[in-house]
């Protein structure tokens, strides 16, 4: 019992990591190598908060979650929608947006280095025990669980009950046939990618509440978050939401019942079997 | 910015080198410096390694230089990032050596980066004074090397600390016979776990649980449970400072409640003390201090006015020491002349802020290995050759 919770709320954990990612890639085709920096600057950013205004975490996500989406707005429109529109198929996007990214990655984490220096961070909010069947659990990390469960569930709502959640998920399944029917994918697009940003963002910033953090730490959470989108399915938010999941539970069981030295072996054996035998995802579709 | 710095700098010293002006008469001298800004170990260089740096500087242009043969030279550095890459780190110092011309260098940072560049410093004839490299085979290393000189300890001088600090602990009827060890899977974690568990084993101790975890986890929920479940009297985790932070929090959720909590590299951070405030009370890590040595605590005091940066319980004060023994070494042998320096190095010991070190044989023997918060500082209870350590008290149980 106590290993499936554990296991259960690393997994929200590791959703609030992928979630964004995976609307990035999924939708604005975007692979972006920089959202592990995304994150670790919103953590930056809660710590600067609760630490010079005392501004809870909680509040701070109210700050940092539209200040993420209009700045991954602009650099969509700015940096990235050029590269859009040059390239001739999705391949060419594809290796193009990973260089633009990759160049982003150190603009942010030398921006980070500048501002706050090298040095691990970390403070403590809601680091509280909380008890759940009896056995004692940090409530920041039940609290981040449970963010993670609202955004999941908010953004299913979105793209499964909206209007123009349904156009970003005709855009992730083929950008070309939705122009065909009067998407505006360009706009689309862009709006995906800075709802991932501010997605990745919010997890930064519940993730502030548990993890030490440093200015070169964002690749960490860049492997992570890109393990767990490709074994969901790339673009579907249902399938990162399972594959962190069931990443979260097989690596807590690993560590306690076996050894916690075979935690990164669990993930990649894990990983390796999706890839074998369901190479699109857990919820990937065939391609035809 | 910091490119265009060096490219002005670089540019300049073109200028000048074509003017054939300065170069008769010298008037600095030039500290060249590699070691990380960025990647994993980033961290720990931006509290330990280059603040103690800066202070140097400070401290020997503050003096009016450095007296060589009777005449003041003030220092200057040239600094690189090494990215954490030895690679990289090799490159900068042999950039270091043949295109900036430095006359000294500062030592890298960490041990994997001071082994891999202690051939090309050894090549070149600089002094090599590494203050961050605890390995086993300093000796052979100084033979092999002998312009390099080995300030911390090896990590089973490290792990027989913690050896030690148990037994005194359980005299003083502290704790029992039943330890828990985990420790991270890297270099660091599996050489002191690889010495630490025959050494407890040894003297009397029952290893009841022993786990290792990856580099990087911090999700260690599972390894405080299990332990808990072995029901130890004392917790020792050989950790990096992310897991360590991890582990510390996770024990205080779950209450492990032990007589001795020793964490890794982090426990002397002063960010530790300010995460677990009270909590922090007796826990023990690697490293430690003498908070009753003037020099130590005037040095402490220094570095964070200069800085701004508040000093760690462990490496600062012995990077410092390092450019210590370097500065006297040079004012002694009153010659930039590198062999000249090296043998003064050996010749004499050196008064530094952790005390008198000798060198003749290359390698220092005393170090402080363990260290506890008591009172809101981290003071050193297990010790190597150094005299004041302090009394180590039971962990109190945790603060809810």
């Amino acid at each position: 019992m106590e290993i499936l919770v554990t296991g259960i709320l690393l997994g929200g954990t590791y959703a609030l990591i992928a979630l964004g990612l995976t609307l990035q890639y999924g939708v604005a085709r975007i692979m972006n190598l920089a959202t592990g920096e995304t994150l670790v600057a919103a953590c930056f950013i809660t710590f600067w908060l609760f630490a010079s205004y005392q501004v809870s975490p909680l509040w701070g996500l109210v700050l940092v979650a539209p200040a993420a989406f209009a700045i991954n707005w602009a650099i969509y429109m700015w940096l990235l929608k050029p590269l859009v529109d040059r390239a001739k198929n999705q391949g060419m996007l594809e290796v193009d947006s990973i260089l633009a990214t990759f160049g982003l990655l150190f603009l942010f984490q030398g921006l980070m280095l500048r501002g706050f220096g090298g040095a691990y961070f970390t403070y403590t909010y809601l680091a509280e025990r909380f008890e759940i069947f009896g056995s004692p659990y940090a409530l920041n990390r039940v609290v981040a669980f449970l963010a993670a469960l609202l955004i999941a569930a908010a953004l299913y709502l979105f793209l499964y009950r909206t209007r123009s959640g349904t156009a970003v998920r005709a855009v992730a399944v083929n950008p070309n046939s939705s122009n065909l029917v009067g998407i505006d994918v360009a706009a689309t697009a862009a709006l995906a990618f800075a709802l991932g940003g501010a997605l990745t963002a919010c997890g930064g910033t519940l993730l502030s509440t548990f993890y030490t953090f440093n200015a070169s730490m964002g690749v960490v959470f860049t492997l992570k978050a890109l393990i767990i989108v490709i074994m969901g399915g790339v673009g579907d938010v249902r399938g990162a939401t399972l594959a962190a999941l069931i990443l979260g539970i097989t690596e807590t069981a690993v560590a306690s019942l076996i050894d916690p030295g075979l935690m990164l072996a669990a993930t990649y054996a894990l990983f390796m079997l999706v890839l074998l035998f369901r190479p699109q995802g857990i919820f990937g579709k065939q391609p035809t | 910015m910091f490119k265009r710095t060096m490219m002005a700098l670089a540019a300049s010293a073109v200028a000048i080198a074509m003017t054939g002006g300065i170069a008769a008469a010298q008037q600095t001298l030039k500290i060249g410096a590699s070691a990380p800004k960025t990647g994993p170990l980033a961290g720990g260089a931006a509290v330990t390694h280059w603040p103690s740096l800066q202070l140097w500087i400070h401290d020997v242009n503050a003096r009016g230089g450095l007296n060589v043969g009777g005449k003041k030279l003030k220092v200057e550095l040239v600094e690189y990032d090494d990215k954490t890459n030895p690679e990289e780190a090799v490159k900068n110092i042999q950039r270091l050596i043949t295109v900036d011309k430095v006359d000294f260098l500062a030592a890298p940072y960490s041990t994997g980066i001071n082994l891999a560049t202690a051939p090309i410093i050894a090549k070149s004839g600089y002094p090599h004074v590494a203050t961050s490299a605890a390995t086993e085979n300093m000796a052979e290393f100084a033979k092999r090397w002998p312009n390099s000189f080995w300030i911390l300890g090896s990590s089973t001088e490290y792990a027989e600390g913690v050896v030690q600090a148990l037994q005194t602990a359980q005299k003083a009827g502290l704790i029992g016979k039943r330890i828990a060890v985990v420790n991270v899977a890297d270099a660091f974690g599996l050489e002191l776990a690889a010495a630490g568990k025959p050494a407890l084993k040894k003297a009397g101790f029952e290893i009841v649980y022993e786990a290792s975890y990856p580099l990087g986890a911090q999700d260690l929920a599972p390894v405080i449970s299990q332990a808990k479940a072995a029901k130890p009297d004392a917790f020792v985790a050989f950790s990096y400072p992310g897991d360590t932070f991890a582990l510390t929090e996770q024990a205080q959720i779950q209450d492990l409640e032990v007589g001795v909590f020793y964490v890794g590299v982090g426990a002397a951070f002063p960010a530790f003390a300010g995460r677990f405030k009270d909590a922090a009370t007796g826990i023990m890590g690697i490293g430690g201090i003498n908070m009753s040595s003037k020099e130590n605590l005037d040095f402490r005091r220094r570095l964070k006015e200069v800085t701004k940066v508040e000093p760690d319980y462990w490496g600062s004060a012995v990077v410092y020491s390092g450019h210590q023994i370097l500065e006297q070494a040079i004012e002694r042998a009153g010659t930039t002349d590198r062999a000249a320096v090296i043998a003064a190095i050996r010749k004499t010991p050196a008064k530094t802020v952790i005390g008198e070190i000798d060198l003749s044989t290359n390698v220092n023997s005393k170090n402080w290995t363990v260290g506890q918060w008591q009172d809101g500082a981290f003071h050193g209870v297990a010790a190597k050759g150094f005299d004041g350590a302090k009394a180590p008290i039971r962990k109190p149980a945790w603060k809810k």
